[in-house]
């Protein structure tokens, strides 16, 4: 890292902060109900930031494996419920918990491992400042494509239980039955993250770029580390909505492939 | 000779019911809406969880994947659906003989779903059923949308299909004529359980 980094102190946070402040201000004129939850989320983003940067100064001063395997773990558990809070009609049970962790472990989990020990291969393969931060950019990337993915699958499903039960009365099984369905809902989990990869560069500069960058690091190394990023995000993300679309459509169906709608949440008003 | 039969065959408030349908007989099943009549028949197609068996010529249900059991007990449901833009999307073979019979021509398959009749649908969704050729019927009110011409012109196919293939036949239906032209048996449904008519 260069040292050339302009220091962040109190003054420079403090006045960004005050931005959101006004901003705060303003909802509140305005009545929209919002300038609680965005305090509220503007104190969260410190306080987790404050302890992500202490936990990571640990973590790459010490880089023990099982400490860089558990902090991975809390990342995913944490994101598993960040999926199920997202979805209008989680399935009930255990399940409205593991679908969406499940799909995100393998999918990312082994992603990671393959990018980390074939493509990056630093030395340990775990060094924790390739490991953590490329985790935390395809577990928030999968997160959000797992989360819509089965968001539009269950939703789907609901309303479409006529059709469902019509398809299966003629003898279709449940995967023809689903198959509109599940590939509707891969579309919608897939759509922002082709987005992000079109608009990279032109429209957006994208985060780790921008950091690279400030960090004073050539933009053609910058560029490089994104494209690696994007795609490893893009096949995490994909791999992901493709296996929770399926899990997720195979879990409303019992034994006898009979739609089972009463396994999923009613939405909370 | 394919014959169905219901064993003690019990779902929600419905049932025990027990009844033995012989090849070609039509037993034709009334009584007021919320007795339960569509619910029996989604427990006998396997659509429902339900307790009792069902068995198709001495077959329980439980012995053949579920697909195939649904193929072969041909549930009409009241109201049917349709998932794709054009009729013949919905056909996996395209029954012309049958088509022209119901009183359609070939060109009904190119025609858009949005413009059918609820007339058309209802006779569209039994040739669907018919296509698959199943080995029993379940019929939920199969002409309650039709006007007098097209019920006989109905009743008159499955007449044949039944003739044909010697199937045994559950109808639902509210209309005593169709009860006294149809019916081999008759059945009332009180508060889920049958009665004889």
């Amino acid at each position: 890292m260069s040292g050339s980094i302009i220091h962040l102190g109190p003054w420079q946070l403090g006045t960004a902060a005050a931005l959101v402040l006004a901003l705060a201000a303003l909802t509140w004129y305005l009545r929209l109900a919002l300038s609680g939850k965005l305090l509220v989320a503007a104190v969260r983003t410190v306080i987790q930031l404050l302890l992500l940067g202490l936990v990571l100064e640990y973590l790459f001063a010490s880089a023990r494996p099982w400490l860089i395997a558990l902090v991975a773990m809390v990342m995913l558990s944490v994101a598993g419920r960040e999926v199920m809070a997202r979805q209008s009609r989680p399935f009930k049970g255990w399940w409205g918990y593991g679908l969406g962790a499940i799909s995100m472990f393998v999918s990312s989990f082994l992603i990671m491992l393959f990018a980390l020990n074939v493509i990056i291969a630093p030395t340990p393969w775990y060094t924790p400042q390739y490991a953590i931060p490329l985790l935390g950019m395809m577990l928030g990337n999968t997160m959000s494509g797992v989360a819509l993915t089965l968001d539009h699958l269950t939703q789907d499903a609901w309303r479409s239980r006529a059709v469902i039960e019509a398809r299966l009365m003629l003898g279709e099984d449940w995967r023809s039955a689903m198959r509109d369905m599940i590939r509707d809902s891969v579309r919608t989990g897939l759509i922002p993250i082709i987005n992000a990869m079109a608009a990279a560069g032109i429209i957006s500069i994208p985060g780790m770029m921008t950091g690279q960058v400030l960090a004073g690091n050539s933009p053609m190394i910058a560029a490089s580390y994104q494209m690696l990023i994007m795609f490893m995000i893009t096949a995490g993300t994909g791999f992901a909505a493709v296996l929770a679309s399926w899990l997720g459509a195979r879990g409303l169906f019992d034994e006898r492939q009979r739609l089972r709608l009463e396994r999923l949440r009613p939405p909370v008003k | 000779m394919p014959e169905l039969t219901l064993q003690q065959l019990r779902v929600a408030h419905v049932g025990p019911v027990d009844l033995h349908i012989k090849a070609s007989e039509i037993v034709c099943l009334s009584g007021a809406s919320g007795s339960g009549k569509s619910l029996l028949l989604r427990a006998i197609a396997d659509i429902i969880p339900h307790s009792g068996q069902v068995l198709l010529d001495a077959q329980p249900a439980q012995t053949m994947t579920a697909p195939h059991w649904r193929k072969q007990v041909g549930l009409l449901p009241a109201e049917n659906q349709w998932w794709q833009d054009h009729v013949g999307e919905h056909y996996q073979n395209q029954d012309n003989d049958l088509l022209t019979s119901l009183g359609f021509d070939e060109s009904t398959w190119q025609w858009q779903i949005a413009n059918c009749s609820t007339g058309e649908k209802q006779r569209l969704a039994l040739l669907r059923l018919l296509a698959n050729q199943p080995t029993c019927l379940l019929l939920d009110e199969p002409t309650a949308s039709l006007d007098p011409d097209n019920t006989r012109r109905v009743e008159q196919v499955l007449r044949e299909y039944i003739a044909a293939r010697q199937t045994p036949v559950l109808w639902v239906s509210h209309s005593r004529e169709q009860i006294q032209r149809m019916a081999t048996r008759q059945f009332v449904m009180r508060d889920g359980k049958l009665e004889a008519a």
